[in-house]
């Protein structure tokens, strides 16, 4: 632990100052904006980060180091944490013998993300202690309060974090009175964490006795403050909402809440008996206004139209106002792209001119389903293009089932594909299938981020590697093929054709580094010394 | 001081726009203001639009710049200007390209081809963020230090120069 300084932080490094700060033994987790760059950091200023293939494994790892008695960093975007979910809604149950903090980081407006799902809701679902830092100073003391509650009451506990709070920089008063950790041991309590029904029934009465402790604690902890103005009208705001609803406002009296689960009504139901008009002004999700509702605090809600998107200054002032009329559009600025040399572009183009019908999946490549190719069908989530490919195949008629083609990143195969090539063995399809991986070597919408199929570690040293024609082949795999759709296009363009038509199980592998990031994928793997 | 002073910049990604807000950020931070930045980072590294507003003063709450009330504008790229013109107070002060090339510029690649120009592709940013110091009040001390601490080191000599070289072509012309 250092001296206490004064800095100017994004929030995602607040996050990993606090996390070295603590003596957080490991960082783990898996890219995705707005969350990358937390552990990035924290490897970076001296903690012990690495890449997890997915969300969930790096929840269990986190969950493992927990039960040592460490404190553990797990990061993840907010579909992360869908992923995760499994181990999140049971690590409730169990417990942790240290602290266990996750990083939840949503991304409201859909910057770049699937949905704009509001983690929030997991929160109560799971029964997990949630925090909801407005700015990075509040990331800093939030995420520290996270390990004193998660140690304290022997819970996991989430740090719910937004895009504007992520990526927004602030200044940072950090702290030198950190208590240290304790030092890591087993101690076994097989009741505790054995989650047989037997053991299972009594911790959820557990978890159930501890929430409520903790609902009291929230009833008067710091992270709640009220800012007292006028008796008019009264703001009831969380997280980044709260700084435009203080400058939207500034003569409201306003209610800030910075642990939303357990919910602290009772301090909330005091603050709204002072005023005559009492708002919630939350981004996404009404989850403050239910919360508020179902204590029989009587809340307005923000019009249905503010429940899209990010909320900002301009729109707490019509929130405020009642004011739904339509919102101001302005000229759009440039879309994203694929790189001009890019793999991905010639991989559509190929696709694109054999009318293949593609299930898609999350990376650079899915921008290649937009105008001008359109070569791409469906993007769900992380590694749905094998299962929504094989889903095609088992129900279309022969000749449309016969183009259905799975186009999947190296990363996202990682992350969730293998599964899906062990269905397609387990359950192929009468006309076979076609599976291609588009390997461009690194994690590239992200960020350049490395993973088990690059074989080097977060920090680029040489680690063991997942070699994905050697996996598909013990899966079982019979036709495999490696080739490099731009250096080799027509063979890739004949080989896509063969395997289409053969009506087996195919997976071509397009390898080719990415073209933004060759010049450095090289240098690390050189460095790396397995060349 | 009371006052909060919006800045946002605009451009394309590969520009440099997020590291000439990370400059002027801690420009503001050292000259003793309280200071937000706010950005939209991920597939902006895909060629598209890339924002970043900078917030300073005695207290700032929003990290993003309300609509309509920055009081600076700064764009890299041409083709950003028609986009971002609604993020401007009235009165405010737009800077673009035509600043150093004039108003039938639209090809930003001649600037490499300039041997009278300290300025290329890759400084440009810093040229421009040069343009808006003549606007601000911190000493040239500040100035160098943040640019010296967001840059590497090889860099320093020629984004002095750079940014010198676009604070004498904006005060020029006021």
């Amino acid at each position: 632990m250092g001296e206490a300084k004064r800095l100017l932080l994004m929030g995602n490094d607040a996050v990993a100052r606090a996390a070295l700060d603590a003596g957080v033994t490991l960082g783990t987790g898996y890219p995705g904006t707005p969350s990358t760059e937390i552990l990035e950091e924290f490897g970076r200023i001296g903690g012990r980060a690495q890449w997890a293939p997915n969300e969930k494994v790096a929840l269990e790892v986190g969950i493992g180091v927990a039960f040592a008695g460490s404190r553990v960093l797990v990061t993840m975007k907010h579909v992360g944490i869908n992923v995760a979910s499994d181990p999140l809604f049971t690590v409730a149950y169990t417990g942790v013998t240290g602290a266990l903090v996750i990083i939840s980081a949503d991304d409201p407006e859909m910057h770049s993300s699937q949905n704009e799902q509001d983690n929030r809701n997991y929160s109560r679902a799971a029964g997990v202690p949630t925090l909801e830092p407005c700015d990075a100073q509040e990331s800093y003391d939030m995420f520290l309060a996270a390990v004193e509650i998660s140690e304290r009451w022997g819970m996991p506990v989430i740090l719910r974090m937004t895009t504007r709070v992520c990526h927004s920089k602030g200044v940072v008063q950090t702290r030198a009175d950190i208590p240290a950790p304790q030092a890591p041991h087993f101690v076994r309590d097989i009741p505790a964490r054995l989650m047989v029904p037997g053991y299972a029934r009594p911790a959820h009465r557990r978890l159930r006795k501890k929430l409520a402790e903790i609902k009291a604690w929230n009833e008067t902890a710091p992270f709640n403050q009220c800012f007292d103005g006028g008796a008019e009208l009264g703001i009831i705001t969380s997280g980044v909402s709260f700084l435009h609803a203080r400058e939207a406002a500034p003569e409201a009296s306003i209610c800030k809440i910075g642990m939303c689960y357990p919910f602290p009504d009772e301090f909330i139901r005091a603050f709204s008996q002072k005023v005559k008009r009492c708002l919630v002004v939350e981004e996404g999700d009404p989850y403050l206004v239910e919360n508020c509702r179902m204590n029989g605090i009587a809340v307005e809600n923000k019009p249905e139209m503010f429940r899209f998107g990010e909320l900002n200054v301009a729109r707490v002032k019509r929130i405020l106002a009642g004011d739904t009329s339509t919102e101001p559009t302005f000229p759009p600025g440039n879309p994203p792209k694929l790189c001009a040399d890019c793999s991905h572009r010639t991989v559509s183009g190929v696709l694109a001119e054999k009318q293949c019908i593609v299930a898609g999946d999350i990376g650079c490549y899915t921008l290649g389903g937009l105008k001008p190719l359109e070569a791409m069908d469906s993007c769900v989530c992380m590694g749905a293009s094998i299962g929504v490919g094989l889903g095609l195949r088992h129900a279309l008629p022969k000749e449309e089932a016969k183009r259905v083609v799975s186009v999947i990143g190296d990363s996202t195969f990682v992350h969730s594909g293998i599964t899906g090539l062990v269905d397609m063995v387990y359950n192929p399809p009468p006309t076979g299938h076609v599976v291609i991986i588009v390997d461009n070597g690194t994690t590239a919408m992200t960020g350049l981020q490395e993973h088990p199929g690059t074989g080097r570690t977060m920090s680029h040293k040489a680690t063991g590697k997942l070699v994905f024609e050697d996996l598909a082949r013990a899966v079982g795999i019979a036709k495999v093929h490696v080739i490099d759709p731009v250096a080799q296009k027509e063979q890739f363009d004949a080989l896509l054709q063969a395997s289409l038509d053969s009506e087996e199980l195919v997976l071509i592998i397009a390898r080719r580094l990415c073209s933004l990031g060759a010049p450095k994928l090289e240098a690390y793997e050189k460095a790396s010394g397995r060349q | 001081m009371d006052k909060v002073t919006n800045v946002v910049f605009a451009g394309l990604g590969g520009q440099g726009v997020l590291k000439v807000a990370d400059i002027l950020s801690d420009a503001a931070f050292s000259a003793g203001f309280d200071v937000k930045q706010s950005e939209v980072h991920g597939m902006s590294q895909r060629g598209g639009s890339v924002n970043s507003d900078v917030r300073f003063g005695a207290r700032v709450w929003s990290p993003m710049v309300p609509l309509g009330e920055a009081d600076f504008l700064v764009v890299t790229e041409p083709t950003q200007v028609d986009n971002n013109r609604h993020c401007l107070k009235e009165g405010g002060l737009l800077i673009d390209p035509s600043l150093f090339l004039g108003d039938d510029y639209d090809d930003i690649e001649d600037l490499n081809d300039d041997d009278d120009c300290p300025i290329t592709l890759r400084n440009f940013n810093v040229a421009m963020l040069g343009a808006l110091s003549a606007h601000l009040q911190f000493e040239d001390a500040v100035w160098e230090a943040a640019i010296k601490a967001n840059l590497p080191a090889k860099a320093h000599a020629e984004n002095l120069a750079v940014f010198a070289f676009g604070r004498e072509k904006a005060q020029e012309q006021e």
